[in-house]
């Protein structure tokens, strides 16, 4: 078996099969990056995943979760400015949490370099939007460079280092969804280890880096014009690539996965236009963009989420006056959506009919009932949710916040009706409990989320008295994200550390009402939370269970490990249905005349479901029925 | 030459990456150029797990255009129809494992569960060849696509791949009993 951490520190020039967010710790490697941050969110937690495949002795740069990418973001540009070459990474939003810091980096003399690496997320694969992340580079005056596959990820973070380190600027990496987990064959240079310098290099006189009123002006002009210089590169590198079809007539300018899409599209097209496909998104070649442009009569700019390349080189084109016909976006769909190459099939048609037919079966119908993500067999949030649910009332307001524990909104729990974004659920509470003292309001917090922006607003709930009820879904880890560890884990990326507990910072901050208990224990769960909710002041529900998949996983390494489960006793089941319509583990399968059976590849024989069945036709396996609680 | 596209699909946890990345190294190691994608994230969670491998000079993107589809592997029947029905071609390759994981709309019985006649029919009407998979005694259910993997290889339903080829993708990706015990189902399931 190849090991990863083996390939990702290999001396010589090779080439292996990787997936892009591989690639990039192979760049890091070579690029000679010495601290890395980040905050866990998909499409990017397979980047620590190689990280960590490499022992932490071996491993040639520091790295750390951070408890958000404010702080991530923060972290790497302190080791920076230190003399370090460093990078941060997380997903789309998470540029949303690091943007008071992130925006302010291009004012700042970076002497050692920062790569911000962006798993944008177009199309919303597992984000709670679509967000087009370059409106911060130009708001920030940030280069971008936007690679299209896993062997442009290597090379692009290459050449992302050595601009930020040239300019002392911060240099934006953005990958998107399948940019980060499309795999292919590699092929990497050596890597030939430089013994790092440690002498600490901040040195105040290479700044200023204090951006206060008198100094942020002039910080603004120095930034642009490192960005003009930029310019310069966005035209010389070797990263541009050009289609050369012929074709004088029709060209297409794109850039990063759009791009492979495009060339797919074009499979079997007549006449295929020429196609630039830029590099750099931020600041464009203008020189590059204007002899392309020059040299066609009509120029479809092919950008995927929204249209900010379009009206820079419509601008270009005015300014100059060229007799150049450019198409950019034509429909409000064309702003939507992962420009996949069904989805570039379909502008392509609507801007030349007679190049691309349209895949006529991009609407085939779904014959196949839908499949809805759901809890895993044994999750403590099901059980919560199921005594949760028994102690409000139909007219309580439910606010949902990040994390596996977001999927209660699905039915049967239907627990968590609102929904924005990380550490939010509180003091949105707070406000809905506002005027409002007829429907109670509960939030839900995971536990890492908890840490990573959810202190405000319990605080906030706190300092101004809101009488809402917060239950902490406390399973031990950041599930949905892998299970990476947390603040109140115990162990670090790198180590053993000391934990936070979540209830003794609640206590610290003079929470008076903190109940806590294991959620498999229902009844209880149920009665704590009537308790709670009655009282007219802010209170904490602890509801804690371990994560269920990383325990059942851990259990599977055991050599002696066999999978246990429950069984129906179908003499006493009346097929009353409450395990399938309210408590809802994917475990129970249903016949169609209405029998209830176990689905053996999915139960984990957690047994939380026992308490649950009116009649107790549920047991361990291997017993009979009226098994007693769990 | 047209690419030849494989669409796999199957339910969080039931080892989609495995098999799709055996076969996009075994792709490799028959010297054809190859490129694949998985989902990962929150689907993973009992939703819908999806891979894609792309196979050939000519495939740009690693997602498989809807309906383009040469061959749909799935690990799971209700998945195999949906495969099937909206990206699969005409006359292509479906092989599945024949188990059910009811998904919630059915366990709720508000849809029927998706029968094997379902996937027969729709396959008849478009000319696909259909191959269900099912091994009463399999020592692991995370060898379900093991089983599926020797069928592939039985059938010789990807071009260009030898037996070889498989093996040494396997001894890639997995070692000690892991590698063992698979080898000697997928070894196992060939001769069968």
């Amino acid at each position: 078996m190849k090991k990863m951490g083996d390939m990702l520190l290999r001396r010589d020039a090779f080439s292996e099969i990787v997936m892009g967010n591989t690639a990039i710790v192979r760049a890091m490697v070579e690029a000679g990056t010495r601290v890395v941050s980040s905050y866990p969110g998909s499409p990017t937690p397979e980047i620590a995943l190689a990280i960590q495949s490499i022992p932490e002795n071996d491993r040639p740069f520091y790295f750390e979760f951070s408890t958000n990418e404010k702080v991530a973001t923060e972290l790497a540009y302190g080791a920076a400015v230190n003399g370090h070459l460093s990078t941060v990474f997380f997903k789309s939003v998470g540029l949303n949490v690091a943007a008071d810091t992130f925006v302010q980096l291009s004012l700042m003399n970076i002497i050692g370099g920062m790569v911000v690496v962006l798993g944008d997320d177009p199309g919303a694969n597992s984000s709670q939007n679509e967000q087009d992340n370059r409106h911060f580079a130009h708001m920030s005056y940030t280069p971008v460079l936007e690679p299209a596959d896993p062997a442009e990820v290597y090379h692009f973070y290459r050449e992302a280092a050595r601009l930020s380190q040239t300019h002392r600027m911060p240099v934006i990496l953005r990958l998107t969804t399948h940019v980060c987990h499309a795999k292919e064959r590699v092929t990497f240079g050596a890597w030939n280890p430089v013994q790092p310098g440690d002498t600490p290099q901040f040195d105040p006189a290479n700044g200023p880096y204090l951006p206060l009123t008198t100094q942020a002006i002039e910080m603004k002009r120095t930034a642009m014009a490192k960005l003009e210089q930029v310019r310069q590169w966005a035209e010389e590198t070797a990263l541009n690539r050009v289609v050369d079809n012929g074709n004088t007539a029709r060209g297409v300018i794109t850039m990063g996965l759009p791009f492979l899409s495009l060339m797919d599209a074009l499979d079997g097209a007549a006449a295929k236009p020429d196609i630039l496909k830029l590099a750099y998104v931020h600041p464009l070649p203008r020189k590059t963009i204007v002899r392309f442009l020059s040299s066609h009569r009509v120029v479809k700019i092919l950008e995927e989420l929204d249209d900010l390349v379009e009206n820079q080189i419509k601008v270009m084109a005015f300014d100059l006056q060229l007799p150049v016909k450019i198409i950019g976006k034509l429909l409000p769909e064309d702003w939507i959506g992962e420009y996949t190459p069904d989805k570039v099939g379909h502008v392509l048609s609507a801007t030349w009919p007679d190049m691309v037919q349209p895949a006529a079966t991009l609407e085939a119908e779904d014959p196949a009932p839908h499949r809805p993500p759901q809890m895993c067999p044994g999750c403590g949030h099901r059980s919560a949710f199921q005594a949760i649910k028994q102690a409000l009332a139909p007219t309580d307001i439910t606010v949902a916040d990040i994390g596996c524990h977001t999927l209660g909104f699905l039915p049967p729990y239907e627990m968590g009706q609102l929904l924005m974004c990380m550490g939010a659920s509180t003091a949105m509470a707070s406000g809905l409990r506002l005027f409002n003292t007829s429907r109670k309001v509960v939030a839900f917090m995971g536990d890492s989320t908890f840490f990573h922006a959810a202190l405000p607003g319990i605080i906030n709930a706190i300092f101004n008295r809101h009488p809402i009820t917060l239950i902490l879904m406390e399973n031990g880890t950041t599930a949905m994200t892998g299970h990476q560890d947390h603040a109140a884990s115990g162990r670090n990326f790198n180590e053993v550390t000391d934990k936070i507990p979540v209830r003794q910072v609640l206590e610290g901050l003079g929470v008076k009402h903190i109940a806590e208990v294991d959620t498999y224990q229902q009844a209880k769960l149920a009665e704590l939370v009537s308790e709670m909710i009655a009282i007219d002041q802010f209170s904490v529900v602890i509801a804690r269970h371990p994560c269920m998949l990383k325990f059942t996983r851990e259990q599977r390494k055991n050599p002696t490990y066999q999978q246990k489960h429950v069984t129906i006793d179908q003499r006493v089941c009346e097929r009353i249905h409450t395990c399938i319509e309210s408590f809802g583990c994917p475990t129970f399968t249903r016949d169609t005349e209405g029998n209830v059976s176990i689905n053996t590849d999915l139960c984990i024989g957690d047994a939380s479901c026992i308490q649950t069945c009116p009649t107790k036709a549920i047991a361990p396996a291997g017993k009979k029925g009226k098994g007693g609680d769990a | 030459m047209k690419a030849f596209n494989i669409y796999l699909t199957g339910v969080g946890g039931q080892g989609i990456g495995l098999i799709s990345e055996v076969i996009l190294r075994a792709t490799d190691h028959g010297g054809h150029p190859v490129k694949s994608v998985d989902t990962h994230g929150l689907a993973q969670r009992g939703g819908i797990v999806v891979s894609q491998i792309r196979i050939g000079e000519n495939a740009f993107s690693p997602l498989v255009p809807a309906g383009q589809a040469d061959l749909v592997i799935s690990l799971e029947r209700h998945e195999a129809l949906r495969a099937a029905g909206t990206v699969l071609k005409d006359k292509g390759c479906l092989i599945y494992y024949n188990t059910v994981w009811q998904p919630l709309s059915v366990r709720l019985n508000e849809t029927a569960e998706v029968a094997e006649s379902d996937i027969q029919d729709l396959c008849r009407a478009r000319g696909i060849q259909v191959i269900s998979v099912f091994h009463e005694d399999l020592p692991d259910i995370r060898m379900q696509n093991m089983a599926v993997l020797a069928e592939i290889h039985r059938h010789r339903m990807i071009p260009g791949i030898d037996l070889k080829h498989y093996q040494s993708a396997m001894a890639d990706l997995m070692s000690g009993s892991m590698l063992k015990e698979n080898r000697e189902l997928f070894d196992k399931c060939l001769t069968a």
